[in-house]
């Protein structure tokens, strides 16, 4: 009875902390499954996000300009990968490593700015002094304040405007260039741009979520982003896994990456009341990403033996 | 319509695996001209269509279409001027886009993409009367994704694609060599209606003798990277598969022989 009850009341922090980085899930959702790239960039932009928000904030910037200027600075680590994996020819994945490589230095510098070493690993928010857009503090408040109202409705235009953009022509480009580049280049689509296109629009909301979460929490930190892909990846596939077969619409398949960020953030409460310790659970995130990804494969591979067949006989 | 001009290009240069695909070649298309194009495997068939829609850059001479000159154009910008259909019937759509979203990107080749709708409902009209004219019954199946179709389906859609912008040069490399026979016999019929009712200059590769001298008004093979047969007019009308052979004996029977001088 005591486990429920504790872990009921953990629900409006699952439920927060759900929505944000469900947020952050649809940005990884647009590489990962529209343009089809693994982008590890998110890692260093998500901080990019929060340490910048927060820069802004403490000095008198009001938080939803620094929002926007979060996701703004989220589109330039975009860009930068974008331009090293198109313009330079490196492998996406390592493109993404690279900016990231680069964005933990600058994520440092931007929370030290005007300190005497000009560099730090935490920038501390308070709610008290700034009207924060979200907040931790409220969350199991009734009323205006509570963060998961703000948080729906954030949901909700990000996923609206995604679902426009994604039905314009330019949208409709970027869903070819990841769904087939030689089509898309045999029907006159500039694939490249197209890339950094995706890629910016990507990093901008995982900024974004990057400037909620370290509102949210009250500082941001420099290891906040570590392992976001990760996170992101298990939010899209649980999202996945539970709806595939009832979600189709593309704004749906977007509201599925904030349902699987929640029951993200569920199992992680649950697993916590049963003993594990918070620093474990990297190693199980990782393990559940890793079990999710490979299933599809061992399928095709060990369980359709007409198809491996087939195979053999073309061969 | 389509000038190429002593083109060459070696693939992996300077390596063990160097390979001279387009060797100083040279190809004129009047407009209107249907050329097949034949040739053993490896002969640089798909390289030279490669070439012409500027998949790579080439490493000499000129490409024109239409007095324009596309040499260092890239890959989508000629697309503006050029309908493809591939070999492989999942190169030509985007599987995972439903079949109205494929003809929609079709609909904008070569036309700036903007904040637009991505598709209209006034071109869904259009798209559900051309589908019909296919008789493949796809036009009640406008929102299914494109990767639930058959490989016949996929190509006859592909060739629909490449011609709803009117190209000034349509490309087709083996288009029917992964399709059933009955099935290729009617996409190649579906080319054949699509080149003449849109008066199409094409150049179509094919592995199949019969239909390189069915189809079209001219008829050229190629050979390491050149073009050692260009058969056109009455005398391509008239042209039957023995004389075909024939003809390629006498041919590659000169290259050898000026092989071995050259060797000796
Ligand atoms: N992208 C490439 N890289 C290396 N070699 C290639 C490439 N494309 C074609 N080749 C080589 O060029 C030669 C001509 O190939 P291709 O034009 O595909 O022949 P085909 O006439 O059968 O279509 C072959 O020896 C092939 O191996
Ligand atoms: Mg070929």
């Amino acid at each position: 009875m005591d486990f429920l009850l504790t872990f009921l009341r953990a629900t409006p922090g699952s439920i927060g902390q759900g929505l944000i980085w469900g947020i952050m899930a649809i940005g990884v959702y647009i590489t990962y499954r529209v343009l089809d790239i693994a982008d590890l960039t998110v890692d260093g932009s998500l901080c990019t996000g929060g340490a910048l928000c927060v820069l802004l904030i403490v000095n008198g910037v009001n938080p939803w300009v620094a929002l926007i200027c979060a996701f703004l600075v989220g589109m330039l680590a975009g860009l930068i990968t974008g331009l090293l994996h198109t313009a330079c020819g490196i492998p996406a994945i390592l493109s993404g490593i690279l900016t990231q490589l680069a964005l933990y230095s600058v994520n440092l510098r931007i929370m030290g700015w005007g300190t005497d070493a000009g560099t730090q690993a935490t920038l501390p928010v308070s709610v008290d002094k700034f009207p924060l857009v979200v907040s931790s503090r409220f969350v199991r408040e009734l009323g205006v304040k509570n963060p998961i109202l703000m948080l729906l409705i954030l949901t909700v235009i990000v996923i609206g405007v995604l679902y426009w953009f994604f039905g314009t022509e330019v949208g409709c480009s970027i869903r070819a260039t990841g769904a087939n580049q030689n089509m898309a280049r045999a029907q006159g689509i500039n694939t490249n741009v197209n890339k950094v296109v995706g890629l910016m629009v990507s990093n901008g909301l995982v900024a974004l979520a990057g400037g909620l979460l370290a509102q949210y929490q009250g500082s941001a930190t420099i290891d906040m982003g570590r392992g976001a892909i990760v996170i992101g990846l298990a939010a899209v596939i649980i999202g996945e896994v539970v709806f595939s077969k009832v979600f189709r619409n593309f704004a749906l398949l977007l509201l599925s990456c904030t349902f699987g960020a929640i029951i993200y953030y569920f199992v992680i409460q649950f697993v916590l009341r049963l003993g594990l310790s918070t620093t474990d659970l990297k190693l199980l995130t990782a393990v559940v990403v890793a079990i999710f990804l490979a299933v599809p494969y061992l399928k095709g591979r060990y369980f359709s033996k007409s198809s491996k067949a087939r195979a053999s006989r073309h061969a | 319509m389509l000038d190429v001009q002593n083109i060459a290009k070696t693939f992996n240069a300077g390596t063990v695996n160097e390979k001279c695909a387009l060797d100083n070649l040279s190809l004129h298309l009047n407009a209107g001209e249907f050329c097949t194009v034949i040739g053993g495997n490896g002969a640089g068939k798909s390289t030279l269509l490669n070439a012409v829609a500027g998949v790579w850059p080439v490493d000499r001479g000129s490409i024109f279409i239409d007095g324009l000159d596309v040499t260092h154009l890239p890959e989508y910008k000629r697309a503006k001027y050029i309908g493809r259909v591939f070999q492989d019937p999942m190169t030509g759509t985007a599987a995972s886009m439903q079949i109205e979203e494929n003809l929609a990107l079709a609909m904008r080749r070569g036309k700036k993409r903007t904040l637009r709708r991505g598709i209209t409902k006034a071109e869904r009209e259009v798209y559900y009367e051309k589908l019909k004219t296919l008789g493949l019954g796809l036009e009640s199946r406008m929102t299914a994704k494109v990767g639930l179709l058959s490989g016949g389906q996929r190509q006859a859609l592909t060739l629909l694609m490449a011609s709803l912008q009117q190209p000034k040069l349509l490309l087709l490399d083996e288009h029917t060599a992964a399709l059933d026979p009955a099935t290729a016999a009617k996409v190649l019929e579906l080319s054949d209606r699509i080149v003449q009712e849109n008066q199409l200059t094409c150049l179509m590769i094919t592995h199949n003798m019969s239909d390189a001298i069915r189809h079209g008004n001219r008829l050229i093979m190629m050979n390491n990277g050149r073009i050692i047969l260009d058969i056109s007019g009455e005398e391509k009308r008239h042209l039957t598969k023995s004389e075909l052979l024939e003809k390629f004996a006498e041919v590659a029977g000169v290259q050898e022989e000026t092989d071995s001088v050259l060797l000796s």
